[in-house]
């Protein structure tokens, strides 16, 4: 199979950092066509750098990367005809009106002006900004600011598109709108590689990989990494909560907890032995149990667990 | 070539409207170039004349007056308080009342008339080295052309019938600026620090708040080439300057009287070649600046010495071999020259051609070179 987005052993060191600490450490990463691609990762983990060399905007310390079939150092040019790039911070013009901002990026990207108004209309619809056509960019609020900037990258009809944290300060409403519009795109053949800090969301793409301290932790499917991790979960809701968690401390097959919200959520090599342990544990501690169950694993528990892994490894 | 001109039009309109977007600014720029013709022209006027003068006559003699007389009448001084001793003089200096003082003691006439040296004591308030300077020059010429005079009246009197004249008399002609007006200098300097300041802070700024604000980086993933983007960045800003320009110009023969002396048409035509290193200067800050206050810094930095060194404020004659040869490594001092010569001289393109092409050199190397190192990365 070919791949849309091909990258092979990038690093990045940027000069304002230590000698042998990497922004990216020889990452590899394949996109296949009509993917909607997810790269998850913490602040910091080098989602930005990445994404900005694959979008030529800056270039690696070493390694290589093709975007459908061009490179982005060589033929950066060619790269860039194809591909529509969003930035993790506000980059459109704040002073020019959203009518403005579209035009803009229409006629710099060399979008025919008889097509122009027909492709404004559509994107002004898809992204619901028709009504606000006059209205400064500076005045937007955030949600419609990356609608916006998600209109002017696609304005051209990329192939590629790159989103760095589309959804970041933005309301959850706001977030699901987003999510459904990148579900379109994909509807139209385009192949999206997007990051994001939010692990609910990496649920939503095609392939995921996870990404911390500059490393490739992990790639697959979301529901592929789910059975690939050596744990199950258990949640539990007991009280008093300080017994619940000494029980979770002590009882043998709990491999980690965390709390989220008002229960524990359990890592255990094997459910079925240690609920009724758990169970026991409790009552004799008098506590109250309101929830024992198992359930789904997320992809913040393998993030959380992949995190862990990587810092014994250290 | 037709799609990368209409990319380099995008930029240009795209510029455009921030530039009417922030009228404040806007006005400004336009502003800011006749405020300091203005500025320069009245306020700073430090032509010496009518100093006001402290006189303490003891002598009260015909020699005492006619040497008073010689003191007004020179147009320098104006004698605006009568003092009755040394000490009182000192007084007025102490508080500013008068610039100069004279003291013209008892035995000065007594000494004249009997053919002695008659002494007097002239007073500087030096304080501001350009007035005390004029003022001494002044005081002095008025006392030798006094003490001429008086030594002509001892021969023809002590010789019958003896007409005296005296061997030398030096014709001095100011060519170029007859009146030996400040303006005629400094307007043609403006003109200079317009097209190199505006140019060179507006250019920069242009650039480096796309950095700052960060759409630098979604500009950099378009097509458009490093060279569209500058020439459709620099072009409104060509445009602001010579309007500028026509503005000073203007200004200086309708408020100032200093009309152009040679062709317009060579002024514009050498301004926009000395453009391109103002600007290639700008291009240049823009690529080693982040933000715009290390701009501004890096713009001071440029703009502060070329303006010493270039001699747009004091003649370059008079600085020290290693500052004079400086001002030659700047495109600026060579412009100066070009500026003053069609202003005031008239001078057209063959007479200034020794100055022309060193300014065309530097100005073509600065703008290629700086547009060169400009890199569509982050």
């Amino acid at each position: 199979m070919t791949f849309v987005i091909e990258a092979k052993k990038l690093s990045k060191h940027y000069p304002s950092q230590r000698e042998n600490y990497l922004a990216l450490d020889s990452v590899d990463l394949e996109v296949a066509p009509g993917q909607l691609y997810g790269l998850v990762g913490p602040d910091g983990a080098g989602k930005t750098t990445l994404l900005r060399i694959l979008s030529t905007v800056m270039e690696p310390t070493s390694g290589s990367a093709q975007l459908a079939g061009f490179d982005v150092m060589k033929q950066s040019e060619d790269v860039r005809a194809l591909l529509g790039y969003m930035p993790q911070a506000f980059s459109l013009y704040p002073d020019l009106s959203v009518m403005e901002n579209l035009k803009f990026f229409a006629d710099i990207n060399g979008v025919p002006a008889r097509e122009q108004k027909k492709r404004i209309d559509e994107l002004l619809a898809f992204a619901r900004l028709t009504e606000f056509t006059t209205r400064r960019s500076e005045n937007l609020s955030g949600g419609m600011r990356k609608k916006l900037a998600l209109a002017c990258a696609l304005i051209h009809e990329p192939k590629i598109l790159l989103l760095d944290e589309p959804t970041t300060g933005v309301d959850p409403v706001s977030r699901r709108e987003l999510w459904h519009l990148l579900a379109k795109v994909i509807q139209q053949g385009v192949t999206v590689l997007v990051s994001t800090p939010y692990m609910d969301e990496a649920e939503r793409c095609s392939t995921v990989s996870v990404i911390n301290q500059g490393r490739m932790l992990i790639t697959g499917a979301p529901i592929e990494l789910e059975k690939q991790m050596p744990f199950q979960i258990v949640e539990v809701k007991a009280r008093p909560r300080y017994t619940l968690r000494a029980v979770a401390d002590q009882t043998d097959g709990v491999l980690s907890w965390r709390a989220v919200g008002d229960r524990l959520r359990l890592s255990v090599d094997n459910p079925n032995a240690v609920m009724p342990r758990i169970d026991d544990e409790l009552k004799k501690a008098g506590a109250q149990i309101s929830i024992l169950r198992e359930a789904r694993i997320l992809m913040e528990d393998v993030f959380i667990y992949l995190v862990e892994k990587q810092k014994e490894q250290a | 070539m037709g799609q990368g001109f209409r990319r380099m039009a995008t930029i240009v309109r795209k510029e455009w409207l921030h530039i009417i977007r922030d009228p404040r600014t806007l006005a400004l720029v336009i502003v800011m170039p006749v405020l300091m013709l203005i500025l320069l022209g009245y306020a700073v006027a430090n032509d010496v004349e009518d100093l006001p003068l402290a006189v303490a006559d003891l002598s009260r003699t015909d020699a005492s007056r006619t040497l008073l007389e010689k003191f007004s009448a020179s147009g320098f001084y104006l004698v605006t308080h009568v003092a009755q001793s040394e000490d009182e003089i000192l007084a007025m200096l102490d508080a500013g009342t008068v610039k100069a003082g004279i003291y013209i003691p008892e035995d000065f006439g007594r000494n004249i008339s009997t053919g002695g040296v008659g002494t007097i004591q002239f007073y500087i308030d030096g304080s501001n080295p350009t007035v005390a300077q004029t003022a001494q020059l002044a005081a002095e010429t008025v006392s030798q052309a006094t003490s001429q005079q008086i030594l002509i009246q001892r021969l023809e009197r002590s010789g019958a019938g003896l007409t005296i004249s005296l061997p030398i008399d030096t014709h001095i002609l100011y060519l170029y600026n007859p009146d030996m007006r400040r303006m005629n200098f400094m307007i043609p300097g403006l003109v200079a620090v317009i097209l190199q300041v505006q140019t060179l802070l507006l250019t920069a700024f242009a650039i480096v708040r796309e950095r700052e604000q960060g759409t630098f980086e979604q500009l950099i993933v378009t097509p458009v080439r490093s060279w569209e983007l500058i020439l459709g960045k620099i072009l409104p800003f060509v445009l602001v300057a010579f309007l500028n320009v026509a503005m000073t110009v203007g200004a200086g023969a309708f408020l100032f009287g200093v009309k152009v002396a040679g062709s317009i048409a060579l002024l514009a035509g050498l301004s926009l070649v000395f453009l391109l290193s103002s600007l290639g200067l700008g291009v240049l800050i823009s690529t080693i600046s982040r933000t715009q206050m290390q701009a501004m810094y890096m713009a001071s930095f440029i703009m502060i010495p070329s303006f010493i060194l270039a001699g747009l404020l004091f003649p370059r004659e008079n600085m020290p071999w290693l500052a004079y040869y400086s001002g030659y490594l700047l495109p600026v001092t060579y412009f100066l020259e070009v500026v003053r010569g069609i202003i005031l001289k008239g001078a057209d393109f063959f007479v200034l051609w020794n100055w022309i092409w060193p300014m065309a050199v530097f100005s073509i190397v600065v703008f290629f070179a700086s547009v060169m190192m400009f890199h569509k990365r982050l």
